[in-house]
């Protein structure tokens, strides 16, 4: 029971992936824009990191060493298509917005490095919660990066939120600030790096404080 | 002897490959038809937002016509909107190359009678919050082409209001409405030649 306490903690905080690993930059700073593209690439890639563990780890055995990279690959690119595939006959509008970082989730290094760190050498239903709690954390940062710049750069939250959940999402749609002009900076590129930044030290700091505490 | 860690190898990732393969293909088989059913109800309604009460097939009736336009040679794709047979409107789908952050992918609708229908956006890179108002969801700005020919406005009022013409252009942003407008402007210009209709190549 502590195992799966442990690996869940690694996943949500202690090794998030894209706080401390600093993994997966590249989909985590491009699409962060705003919260309905943070939360749709946050499920796919959760998706495939739970399918790509899950599978490596049922087959460990019999993977060997000298072509467990190509294997994990293929795995992880095959779920990766299948996520693409799902995507565009279910939620084309998201596909025609997340369509180009989709097939990125394959070189999202988070994803290999999970499975050569843990699911190569754990059983499935471990590799199954670090996969998913993973995932999650993963995802968390992507939203709250995402509602940040969407809330600095625009004035809104969960705009275009009908392109994830149909009718029901056009309800979801808040103007935080009515007549806002927008910070263009949040929107681009430099506010993605400067917002992941700001994640990062206020996750040190919280840190820090917790290690005084307990010394 | 000492081939065989390689070959047991090999047959390993043969298998894992196979086993991919036809995994992803059968994902592929099962949703092609919803994809394909996707893809051209977008297309329909972009259609649709321009040209309303037209009885053809129009995907169907669709041709190419390879010419020089926004000064590169580019494959044209235009939508004949017919009734009862008789064309009244043709839809050109075409790449207008100097956005402000790369190339404009428009498509615009012009009448016989040579008045636009409308222009619409089918993709961009402009800048979001600034360039991307040319977005039907963002703002109303291009719906302001509609009824609009190459005499109304005159040939010097065809601008943006930087340049002296009646086109407002964004707060922040002029590349981008300035690139809609010459873009359309220029189409109107083509369109008024015989050529387009022609087997003759325009230039």
């Amino acid at each position: 029971m502590e195992d799966y306490i442990k690996i869940t903690k690694n996943g949500l905080w202690n090794n998030n992936q894209a706080l401390v690993a600093l993994l997966g930059l590249c989909p985590l700073l491009a699409v962060t824009s705003n919260i309905v593209n943070a939360i749709g690439l946050g499920l796919a890639t959760t998706f495939v990191l739970v399918a790509s563990n899950t599978t490596i780890s049922i087959f460990r055995h019999y993977i060997r060493k000298e072509i467990r990279i190509p294997v994990f690959v293929l795995l992880i690119a095959s779920f990766v298509t299948i996520v693409e595939l799902v995507m565009q006959s279910y939620f084309y509008d998201l596909y025609l917005i997340l369509g180009i970082f989709v097939p990125l989730i394959v070189t999202n290094c988070a994803i290999l490095g999970r499975a050569e760190a843990f699911a190569s050498k754990n059983s499935w239903d471990k590799s199954l919660l670090d996969g998913l709690m993973m995932g999650v954390g993963f995802s968390i940062v992507l939203v709250i990066l995402g509602a940040m710049r969407e809330l600095i750069g625009s004035g809104t939250l969960f705009d275009q939120s009908a392109l994830l959940l149909g009718d029901l999402g056009s309800t979801l749609s808040v103007t935080v600030f009515t007549d806002y002009q927008g910070t263009l900076m949040a929107v681009l590129p430099p506010g993605a790096f400067i917002g992941l930044g700001l994640i990062v030290a206020i996750k040190n700091l919280i840190d820090q404080k917790l290690s005084q505490k307990s010394v | 002897m000492k081939l065989q860690p390689i070959f047991k190898a090999g047959i390993l990732l043969f298998t894992f490959t196979a086993i991919s393969i036809f995994f992803v293909s059968m994902v592929q088989d099962s949703t092609q038809e919803r994809i394909k059913y996707n893809e051209r109800q977008l297309l329909i309604q972009r259609l649709g937002e321009l040209v309303t009460s037209y009885d053809n097939n129009i995907l169907q009736d669709k041709f190419f016509k390879k010419t020089m336009l926004h000064g590169i040679e580019q494959t044209l794709t235009i939508y004949p909107a017919k009734n009862n047979n008789q064309t009244f409107a043709y839809l050109i789908e075409h790449t207008y190359p100097n956005g402000y952050s790369g190339s404009i992918r428009l498509l615009t609708g012009v009448g016989v009678d040579k008045k636009l229908l409308g222009v619409r956006v089918i993709a961009h890179k402009e800048t979001p919050g600034l360039g991307d108002k040319i977005e039907t969801q963002k703002s109303d700005w291009i719906k302001q082409f509609l009824g609009l020919s190459l005499s109304n406005p005159t040939k010097q009022n065809w601008k943006v209001k930087q340049d002296g013409g009646i086109f407002d252009a964004f707060t922040g942003a002029t590349v981008t409405p300035r690139a809609i407008v010459t873009a359309t402007y220029q189409v109107l210009e083509l369109f008024s030649k015989p050529c387009l209709f022609n087997e003759k190549p325009c230039n």
